[in-house]
């Protein structure tokens, strides 16, 4: 049940601020972890989705926010567009489950990002179907502001890279 | 469904995630007896750690699952619960068999234990198997504590993915 999940996420949340004391840190440490994660989630969920290939950057974040999202956290956030060149995108999210026990950040704690797992994982599993991205919270509600917004940079694939060079 | 994929893939990665800082920790010392104390330090550190979140966990759990049931009888009427509405709720199904001696003491038998059918069923990753119960008994003992019920519980792992 996905209480279990929320329970076990905010436990090992606050077992990383015991032993970590710097807020960078254990972020550092959820984006590595959700990146391990995510890594392997992919092969779940393309097993468990069947969804064909995906032809643009807007087709895969749609995937992410309305299959991925709701099939593994049961929201489905909503998908904009920021930029003019097409590879970068928000998710925004109006209602969070993993923080659905938490009340407020602790003062101490004022730049940690609670949800830092989600953009390993998003990361992981877009790099496992060879897309490389940068994702990033862009807003947080845990923090004050209005809603939560992940952002997702697509950077340049290695193969344009490589013509680039030649 | 999907839930359970996320939840057995976070608790391998904090499972690993953990360890591998406890390594990443004590590189670099000295003597090898110095550094063989401090890899089983490390490796006791690591187990409490796993246990104490999985008391949190159960701590909360317990208190959302017994909202609307009624009090328990005794003892064993706990036990009888944590095997059959607990363990399926949190593993999606019921513990094989339950033993007692009826001083306190409980054997709870799980035939094909959610967070080994992941690995090979086989002598090699034997040692390790107990990373992976650290947690659950943790959730055993919170639960447990919430119902009134002080405990230790510990894990035996004769041959995968069965568990005592």
């Amino acid at each position: 049940s996905r209480e279990l999940f929320v329970l076990t996420y905010g436990a090992l949340v606050a077992q990383l601020c015991k032993d970590y004391e710097k807020d960078e840190d254990v972020n550092t440490c959820l984006d590595r972890m959700g990146y391990s994660i995510g890594v392997r989630l992919i092969d779940d969920f393309l097993a468990r989705s069947a969804v064909k290939k995906c032809r643009s950057y807007s087709e895969t974040v749609d995937m992410i926010a309305q299959v991925a999202f709701k099939t593994y956290l049961g929201v489905t956030p909503s998908v904009s567009c920021s930029s003019a060149a097409g590879n970068e995108f928000s998710l925004i999210l109006d209602k969070n489950p993993l923080v659905d026990f938490v009340e407020e950040l602790p003062a101490e704690r004022a730049s940690l990002c609670y949800c830092n797992l989600l953009c390993g994982v998003i990361r992981g599993a877009l790099e496992m179907v060879h897309l490389s991205a940068e994702v990033t919270f862009l807003q947080d509600r845990l923090k004050g502001d209005a809603v939560t917004e992940i952002g997702i940079t697509f950077l340049r694939k290695p193969e344009d890279r490589k013509q680039k060079r030649s | 469904m999907a839930d359970e994929a996320l939840f057995l893939l976070l608790h391998s990665e904090m499972v690993a995630g953990l360890y591998r800082a406890a390594e990443q920790g004590e590189g670099g010392t000295g003597a090898d007896a110095v550094a063989a104390r401090c890899v089983l330090q490390e490796n006791g550190r690591c187990t409490t750690k796993l246990e104490s979140m999985g008391f949190r966990v159960g701590q909360g759990l317990i208190e959302r699952f017994t909202k609307d049931t009624a009090r328990f009888k005794d003892e064993l009427d706990i036990m009888k619960f944590i095997c059959k509405d607990f363990w399926t709720t949190v593993f999606k199904k019921q513990i094989d068999n339950l033993r007692t001696n009826h001083q306190g003491f409980y054997v709870l038998q799980d035939n094909k234990f959610r967070l080994l059918t992941q690995m090979s069923a086989g002598k090699q990753y034997l040692e390790h198997a107990p990373k992976y119960l650290a947690f659950t008994c943790g959730l055993i003992r919170g639960g447990l504590s919430n119902l009134g019920i002080k405990s230790i519980v510990t894990a035996e792992v004769s041959s995968m993915p069965a568990c005592k």
